[in-house]
């Protein structure tokens, strides 16, 4: 407690959890560098609160470390470590003002003049009017401040946020993820941010870690993730993706040919997370925003050097700045295409025969021996 | 469509009317069996023992109501020290309860896990035997010389109640340890109930919250738990305090001359004496001295501030 201003990474080594005989957390390795927005996103039961909970001392790890800094916090028990937590239902004392609630941490820790602190951090929340008010007087949204300024006041050296925007609505949540990174920013805090939402992730944080039964499926910057899954989870959990089962034909100058029924594909040998081998299967991936639709009638104007697939249009729908459309195709039943709506060609309806293509450039490559709908079904579900 | 819906009702106002009417009165007709239960059984009776209070009389001749107050001051004259021992052993089986009872109740509700459900059951399963016979199993426990006893005299508990006052010598039963502690026994789940459920509905995250802002186990448990907890703490010493103060059987089974409560002056006036108003008018005094402690207690406890 004495350096809670000093610096340090947080950094876990071979940390790992049990419950029983179930795994929750496989031994891990991760460092988050001091400053830095870190997120932990996941489906539920991915181990990313676990993981959390861990640095924070709510949860004692089976094996493994946990560093902050250079000092190892293993064993000190949570009102020992500099570390505070925004939790998932912001967990504010219901019998103390929101006042009191966020000068606790400070009368905890023997500070006694605590008037002006916790009125600049009521200030920097916009809840100077509040104080006195009881936390079931509050909005969500407010109440879900007040437990940002209960945790940012004692200025500890890592803020956990165990999704703290999971109880409001869209609206809300987008208003405070800004309100978040903008609070991140000001007061240069590292923050570990646990998340189900894939867009919350990526609007906020500087580091995403995709966690995946237990363990880091890939860890790098949102565009980064975006553009480069490196995992079929990685790739369908993270927005969506077009996976295309294929066959390698040749390989050579870091181009990469590959064939799946009529079609034949190319993508750069540096987007493949494994290495191809002529004659191999690989998942060719492209994203549905990167795919120009034509109607089969102008096929011709596409220009040479362009991936190019054929199908007929099962189903489109319209959401104002895009139109969704779900194609059939001989490699893949249903690939899935946005479309901007600038000029919108009204042939384009389910039963039109199209052509897809896009530029090679955009097209990835993942392992075939992995289950291509990984991450799926839990996109849909937190989607809803 | 919606002319129609609007239209419907305008069309009929009376018939509205009646339905919403009959609508409100329902709250009405479901209080109804709740208040004539409380009229015949405590109002009714409650007035009767008042126009008691104030007859004069006798068995042979009648009581006729006099509106002779002076009972009341009599009463009070006479059996005062009643009164205070009423208070003194309900209020000490009040604390006792309290100091037992909180810490199992907070075992079982966030230690207990699996055996939650058990030892609730056991808090509950004195009460499957009789309130007599449970109370006269205390009378062979505190028996003279017997294992109980002997042990408390040899640790030198007793030189310490000797010195309270509440026992005399190496003996416990007949003496005021043995009326409180046989309270504080057959209270006990009424203390442990309201206070279980008090801390069961509690967010655990609360604790770990405080602990997250440096709050030591000792130090959330004072400031968080038990604040928290109060709505339990009153209700459960309401629970206790309230019937034991009224209690005789505990001190007629266990107790001597020298602890009688006003709940035997109560019944021996009432049943053996058959003075009627004098025993009406003690308790109405009774229930005047138990309001006020309990207001007293409220205004302190300030339980309209919690939650």
């Amino acid at each position: 407690m004495t350096d809670t201003q000093a610096g340090g990474d947080v950094r876990l080594s071979g940390i790992s959890k049990n419950y029983g005989s179930f795994q929750a957390v496989h031994p891990l390795d991760l460092t988050v560098p001091q400053g830095s927005f870190f997120a932990l996103l996941g489906a539920s039961g991915c181990g990313k609160t676990t993981t959390l909970r861990m640095i924070a001392g709510l949860e004692d790890p089976t094996t493994g470390t946990v560093f902050l800094g250079d000092r190892d916090v293993t064993g000190l028990p949570p009102y020992k470590r500099p570390v505070n937590t925004v939790f998932q239902s912001y967990a504010l004392f219901p019998h103390l003002t929101i006042y009191e609630n966020v000068a606790f941490g400070l009368r905890r820790r023997g500070i006694k003049s605590v008037k002006k602190q916790v009125g600049e951090m009521l200030d920097l929340v916009e809840l100077g009017d509040f104080a006195q008010r009881k936390p079931h007087q509050l909005s969500g949204g407010q109440q879900q401040r007040v437990a940002v300024a209960r945790a940012l006041i004692n200025h500890p050296q890592v803020l956990l946020l165990d999704e703290p925007l999971g109880a409001l609505d869209l609206k809300l949540r987008r208003q405070m993820q800004l309100e978040l990174k903008r609070i991140q920013t000001e007061v240069g805090i590292t923050f570990v941010h646990v998340t189900h939402d894939q867009e919350e992730a990526m609007t906020m944080a500087d580091t995403v870690a995709v966690m995946n039964g237990g363990r880091v499926e890939q860890l790098g910057a949102p565009a980064e993730l975006y553009e480069n899954p490196h995992t079929t989870f990685v790739a369908n959990f993270l927005g969506t993706s077009n996976l295309i089962e294929a066959e390698v034909v040749s390989t050579s100058a870091g181009k990469v040919v590959v064939s799946a029924a009529d079609a034949t594909l190319r993508l750069p040998a540096d987007r493949c997370a494994t290495a191809p081998t002529t004659g191999g299967k690989i998942l060719v991936g492209v994203r549905p925003e990167k795919i120009s639709l034509l109607h089969a009638d102008e096929a011709a104007q596409i220009t040479d050097g362009r991936n190019r697939l054929t199908g007929t249009i099962t189903a489109s729908s319209f959401i104002g700045v895009s139109t969704q459309f779900v194609i059939d195709s001989p490699v893949c039943p249903d690939l899935e295409v946005y479309v901007q709506n600038i000029e919108r060609d009204v042939r384009l309806v389910p039963g039109a025969r199209v052509v897809l293509h896009w530029n090679p450039e955009h097209t990835f490559g993942l392992d075939a021996a992995q289950d291509i709908d990984a991450g799926v079904e839990t996109v849909g579900e937190s989607a809803s | 469509m919606t002319a129609t819906a609007t239209a419907a009702p305008a069309a009929e106002p009376g018939v509205v009317h009646k339905r919403s009417l009959r609508r409100k009165l329902v709250p009405y007709w479901l209080l109804l069996p709740g208040i004539l239960w409380l009229v015949v059984f405590f109002a009714l009776p409650l007035v009767y023992q008042a126009s008691t209070s104030v007859q004069t009389g006798s068995l042979e001749e009648g009581f006729k109501v006099t509106w002779h107050f002076q009972t009341y001051w009599d009463a009070l004259t006479e059996y005062w020290p009643h009164f205070v021992r009423s208070v003194l052993y309900a209020g000490t089986a009040t604390v006792l309860c309290l100091l037992l009872g909180y810490p199992l109740a907070y075992l079982i509700a966030f230690k207990a896990g699996r055996w939650r459900n058990l030892l609730l059951v056991l808090v509950i399963a004195p009460f499957f035997t009789s309130f007599l016979i449970r109370t006269l199993a205390w009378k062979t426990i505190l028996s003279d010389s017997g294992p109980v006893v002997d042990v408390l005299d040899t640790v030198g508990f007793l030189d310490i109640t000797n010195l309270l006052g509440m026992t005399d010598g190496s003996r416990v039963l007949a003496t005021p340890l043995a009326v409180v502690t046989g309270l504080t026994y057959n209270f006990l789940p009424f203390m442990i109930l309201p206070l279980y459920t008090s801390l069961e509905r509690m967010d655990s995250r609360l604790h770990e919250a405080a602990g997250d802002l440096y709050a030591k186990p000792s130090t959330t448990f004072r400031k968080v738990t038990l604040p928290l907890s109060m709505p339990g703490v009153v209700s459960g010493t309401l629970l206790t305090f309230i019937p034991a103060s009224g209690d005789y059987i505990n001190a007629e089974l266990l107790g001597s001359t020298d602890t009688k409560m006003v709940g035997n002056v109560i019944q021996s006036q009432f049943l053996r004496v058959l003075d009627y108003p004098t025993a009406a008018a003690l308790s109405f005094i009774l229930m005047a001295v138990v309001l006020i402690v309990v207001t007293i207690y409220i205004r302190r406890a300030g339980t309209e501030d919690l939650v």
